[in-house]
């Protein structure tokens, strides 16, 4: 089988990690090899599968050393739960230097030091939430992620957020080969989510691959620092993230996404009920003079 | 035969032909034939705008402007290239700012010193470099009295929060450590760099002895503004303010230090070579200290006599009395060199290309060779320059904003001057065209040319260059006529 790179794109906070890592596990369970690529300054990409509080990444340990080039490979790379290979490109702290060339640069030493080796079926791309520059969509470019998958829930702000990755998938499929591949709902248990989703999926042109629902066993298994599928095997939800795997190994639907305006977007929201209709003549009333207006 | 405006119109006209309908638009603007009559020059040229990309200006940036310009110069301190090694190291000592003091101990001007930014840095941020690199820098030059932070483009794109780290180590070390915010990328030229060099010295220098009345001012002090001293250039106009009875107090910033800029704002009379460059600050002087400032030219007996007496009339009477006899002290000499090179460049074209006052400043001394600018631009002007130039520049004569390599080219093709003047990226383009060239920001590895020693110098630099035997050997001897057919005359006006 040939190498498939993934890379999985939402809004911050969705659960983009811990949906990566659980459902890397059920690859590797059906005997899938796998590698996952953090990208991400927290490096908080392969704790699950490492066990460990953050992996060393490939920044501060060419920080440590001197420059990139003077890396090996074996000083980056660690192998966890099934053989998963972890790597997480790492960064600055918040608010000095440029994390977005931390991706470039980390990604550029995986191609140059061979980490994309021919025995691998599957790299995953766990993605900074906020596609802020051009080095967040490192992952995206030419030759490498072909399919994105994007994690979104029945809120407001996910379903903003899927919409605008969208529209950088659009921008970048024009001039490579990179498709959506699907909407992966991490379920936060509002009203008719997975008819929403699927509303917003078909509105996009792609699928709702799969519907995973709400569960404590995830946060219990996180606190282990474990994926769901190593701590309790036989629960329920280790089921639906084997599904999930199971179905990103058969999907076969990519597209160019069609992303939709702000207006049809709301329009859609409305209908669902997370969204009220606008009420024009309020905006830029104070509460002083919606007292006098009520007068 | 000087081209009538019609002629020289059609000539831009033509020219303009083979740019697309809105390169031409917007090229069109930058080009015009002189009228000395006009009082603005926005009514017929435009300038400071962003070129044309894929036109080959001949621009610097930002950088440039603070860093190879205004600051670099200023010799007691430690200027560093902030960002990848490459800005600092590629401009270094190449404007040959001269200097007196013993580089590596209390003078830096022809050391590199940059943070030499890896991918690192620009993943995780330079402060913590800069401040380290700040302590090396006490350690190894002592005797530095301050030092610039001088930002490479990654800088700004980074946010790098230099002006934390200047703040902080300015206490740490007890010196000056002043951040400028020079990035490449910002503004259309260098010229912004110099504007934005400017402000820092506003903002961190020129204040800085405010309230220390320990310098004994004197009547006849003053300040030698936008002289870089290029080939000692500072240094032969010096000595004619001197002779006149003058304290020159300070040189910005040729040859420069810091405590001559912090004394500035208490010499009488600010006098401005380079106004592009170093205006901003002037005004400051006089917006806040009351200093006056005054433009000067110190090419050619001509302007150096005008200048003189100009700068004389602002002091009393000792001081005019002095400036004739300045004057008069030097005719035999300049005399001389008219008399010795006028014959050989009488008539001469000229064509010029250059930076901030040298294609308006230099044309008197070409006119008092014998020789006419035909052409001349500016790099990176603003409107007050052109003003300035237009009365300069004899009627019909072409102007040419920022100019693209192409339309450079085609000028000299169709004008034919005798000479070209201007930067090194455009002299060898001009050598295998055939056409006496020099290289008019560094005067060609010569200088200096300020005053009446400069004069001199100037006046054999031209007519060696246009007068050089190798011109006429451009044609290769196989090409050549036949004997008998005639054959070309050696050293045409030798």
């Amino acid at each position: 089988m040939a190498l498939r790179q993934c890379a999985i794109y939402g809004k911050g906070g969705i659960g983009k990690s811990t949906t990566t890592q659980n459902l890397v596990a059920g690859l590797a369970e059906i005997g899938k090899k796998v590698m996952i690529v953090g990208c991400d300054p927290k490096a908080d990409s392969t704790r699950l599968i490492l066990h460990a509080k953050a992996q060393e990444t490939i920044m501060h340990l060419a920080a440590e050393a001197g420059s990139v080039e003077d890396l090996e490979l074996e000083d980056v790379l660690r192998f966890g739960y099934a053989d998963i290979k972890c790597v997480e490109s790492g960064g600055p702290e918040p608010g000095v230097g440029c994390a977005g060339r931390g991706v470039i640069t980390a990604i550029n030493f995986l191609e140059e030091e061979g980490a994309y080796d021919e025995d691998l079926d599957f790299v995953f791309y766990d993605v900074l939430g906020d596609v802020v520059c051009g080095g967040f969509a490192m992952p995206i470019r030419e030759n490498k992620a072909q399919e994105i998958y994007i994690v979104v829930s029945g809120e407001m702000m996910a379903m903003y957020a899927a919409n605008n990755i969208s529209k950088g998938i659009v921008k970048y499929a024009s001039s490579g080969g990179v498709r959506l591949a699907g909407l992966i709902c991490n379920s936060r248990n509002t009203d008719r989510e997975d008819e929403l989703i699927e509303n917003l999926a078909e509105k996009l042109g792609t699928q709702m691959i799969h519907f995973v629902p709400r569960d404590n066993v995830v946060q219990r298994a996180e606190i282990r620092r474990m994926t769901v599928i190593e701590y309790d095997p036989s629960s329920k939800q280790a089921d639906e993230y084997r599904a999930l795997a199971q179905k990103i190994v058969d999907n076969q639907k990519f597209v160019v996404p069609t992303p939709v305006s702000m207006d049809e977007l709301e329009d859609l929201l409305m209908e669902f009920g997370i969204l009220e209709e606008e009420d024009e003549s309020i905006v830029g009333k104070t509460a002083t003079e919606e007292e006098v207006c009520a007068a | 035969m000087a081209m009538t405006r019609e002629e020289t119109q059609a000539l831009i006209q033509e020219v303009l032909e083979v740019y697309p309908e809105k390169a031409k638009k917007d090229r069109a603007k930058h080009l015009a034939v002189n009228d000395p009559s006009v009082e603005q020059s926005k009514k017929c040229i435009t300038s400071n705008r962003k070129s044309q990309p894929g036109v080959m200006t001949i621009r610097g940036c930002a950088y440039a402007g603070s860093k190879g310009v205004v600051w670099g110069p200023v010799k007691d301190m430690v200027h560093i290239s902030h960002g990848p090694v490459g800005c600092g190291q590629y401009s270094r000592a190449g404007r040959r700012n001269y200097y007196t003091g013993m580089t590596g101990v209390n003078t830096f001007g022809t050391m590199n010193f940059t943070s030499d930014f890896q991918e690192k840095d620009i993943v995780f941020g330079g402060d913590k470099k800069l401040d380290k690199m700040l302590d090396e820098i006490e350690q190894l030059f002592p005797l530095a009295k301050g030092v610039t932070v001088q930002s490479e483009c990654p800088i700004g794109l980074i946010g790098d929060d230099i002006e934390s780290v200047s703040k902080k180590k300015t206490k740490d070390l007890d010196k000056p450590v002043i951040p400028v915010r020079c990035e490449g990328f910002r503004g259309v030229s260098q010229s912004l760099g110099h504007h934005i060099a400017n402000d820092a010295i506003r903002d961190h220098v020129v204040h800085n002895r405010d309230n220390d009345n320990s310098f004994e001012v004197g009547p006849y002090d003053v300040a030698i503004i936008g002289d870089y001293n290029i080939g000692g250039d500072a240094w032969s106009s010096r000595i004619l303010l001197e002779e006149m009875g003058l304290r020159v107090v300070a040189q910005w910033s040729g040859d420069g230090t810091l405590s001559e800029m912090e004394l500035t704002p208490k010499v009488k009379l600010n006098l401005i070579h380079c106004y592009r460059s170093m205006n901003y600050i002037s005004r400051h002087m006089e917006e806040r200290y009351g200093v006056p400032w005054m433009e000067y030219n110190l090419f050619g007996p001509t302007k150096i006599a005008e200048s003189l007496r100009k700068i004389a009339e602002f002091f009393d009477e000792t001081i005019q009395a002095n400036a004739e006899q300045v004057i008069a002290k030097y005719q035999a000499e300049y005399d001389a060199v008219i008399a010795k090179y006028r014959p050989r460049l009488e008539g001469k074209k000229v064509m010029l290309y250059v930076g901030g006052l040298r294609p308006r400043h230099i044309v008197g001394a070409y006119e008092d060779l014998g020789m006419e600018v035909v052409g001349t631009g500016y790099e990176f002007a603003h409107n007050d320059d052109y003003d300035r130039t237009m009365k300069e520049m004899a009627d019909s004569t072409l102007l040419y904003d920022d100019v693209t390599g192409y339309e450079f080219e085609e000028f000299t093709k169709r004008v034919k001057p005798d000479l070209v003047g201007s930067g090194i990226k455009e002299k060898y383009i001009f050598q295998k065209m055939g056409v006496p060239f020099r290289q008019m920001h560094s005067w060609d590895y010569s200088g200096p040319y300020h005053g009446y020693d400069g004069f001199a110098i100037f006046a054999r630099d031209m007519d060696m260059t246009i007068n050089n035997p190798c011109w006429n050997s451009m044609q290769a001897p196989w090409l050549k006529p036949a004997a008998g057919e005639g054959e070309a005359p050696m050293a045409a006006s030798a």
